[in-house]
């Protein structure tokens, strides 16, 4: 097993190392709100004009969602399971895990909400798992899927039909760009790398 | 009946290749692989994912890629992947393919998606890439 700790980077000094220390555990501790799923109950708020389609390409967006927060799970307990993460970064990645499990479900609540069926993981990922050496390759793949989902989510939002959707969904981008951020300061990366992001 | 053929395949031909040239005129793939970012949220080069596979795209007809469960609507859309239908999709991807997966709004930056159109034909072509597999989200 190679377990790479964080601090043995040469690019971390001891202060950014206590930064992140400080920051991993705030983020292990913090609660995660259930806003996103208060705002998915009100998820058949529609205008009386809206038609089948519409309905349905809102259904077709949220089950696209599912089905990128099914791989995000599967990726989290890829680096869970792989013996490369210290502790401290496993107690976060769980919890990450955790908010994309209640991404789903709440996603999935919609989904039914509409009338359809919400789409199930797929049986194997190809996740780049002779690739994942050291606990910042785990992370670079995580903080590569978290920004992913981020782009994924901003994409999104303007095409849905349903503005408690698209409330939903804005919920759901913020907690996956906090994960971004938490992971690429973990890795010696400016969190927030812009004002704006692209 | 022979010679009908044969002109729509020249036909077919030029616009495809014509389509190329154009787009990698006007786009920088280097610049668009900053703004593939953006789809590797559900796309990889060599991998289906949430979104199929781009590797190989090009003169694709939509729909077909093996191994995803594409939509009976990017089925039956009639597009085959050319400079000026990547181009046309990514700009309006719902309005393009009403009924589509893609759930994205689309990208209506003209640079941002010549540069994009740019990188995906390069990069769909890249032996390396496409043979690698297991798809690798650099976060840089």
């Amino acid at each position: 097993m190679n377990t790479v700790d964080t601090e043995s980077f040469p690019i971390f000094s001891e202060s950014m190392t206590k930064t992140r220390r400080q920051f991993l555990r705030r983020a292990g501790g913090a609660v995660f709100s259930a806003s996103s799923i208060a705002v998915l109950s009100g998820c058949g708020t529609y205008s009386t004009s809206a038609s089948a389609e519409t309905l349905s390409q809102d259904t077709k967006i949220l089950n696209t969602a599912i089905a990128a927060e099914h791989e995000a799970i599967a990726a989290y307990q890829l680096g869970a399971e792989s013996g490369l993460l210290t502790p401290e970064v496993l107690k976060v990645a769980v919890k990450f895990q955790g908010h994309h499990k209640e991404h789903v479900d709440a996603l999935s609540a919609a989904v039914t909400g509409l009338g359809a069926e919400p789409v199930n993981p797929l049986a194997s990922y190809a996740f780049p798992v002779d690739k994942l050496k050291q606990e910042s390759d785990v992370l670079q793949f995580a903080a590569g899927l978290e920004r992913g989902a981020v782009s994924a989510y901003a994409g999104a939002i303007p095409v849905f039909e349903s503005k408690d959707l698209m409330a939903a969904a804005a919920s759901i981008l913020a907690d996956e760009a906090m994960h971004w951020a938490i992971l690429r300061n973990t890795l010696g990366l400016d969190p927030v790398p812009g004002a704006f992001f692209s | 009946m022979r010679q009908h053929k044969f002109n729509t395949y020249i036909l077919a031909t030029t616009i495809l290749f014509s389509g190329i040239s154009v787009a990698s005129a006007n786009g920088d793939a280097a610049a668009g692989q900053k703004v593939y970012k953006s789809c590797k949220g559900c796309h990889s080069l060599a991998d289906n994912r949430t979104g199929p596979r781009h590797c190989g795209l090009l003169g694709r007809a939509a729909g077909t890629e093996e191994g995803f469960n594409f939509s009976s609507e990017m089925k039956n859309s009639g597009l085959v992947w050319d400079a000026e239908t990547l181009d046309r999709f990514i700009a309006a991807p719902l309005e393009v393919v009403p009924g589509t997966t893609m759930g994205f709004a689309g990208i209506k930056d003209q640079t941002k998606r010549e540069n994009l159109v740019a990188y995906l034909i390069k990069a769909s072509q890249s032996k390396t890439a496409c043979s690698a597999g297991g798809y690798k989200q650099a976060d840089k």
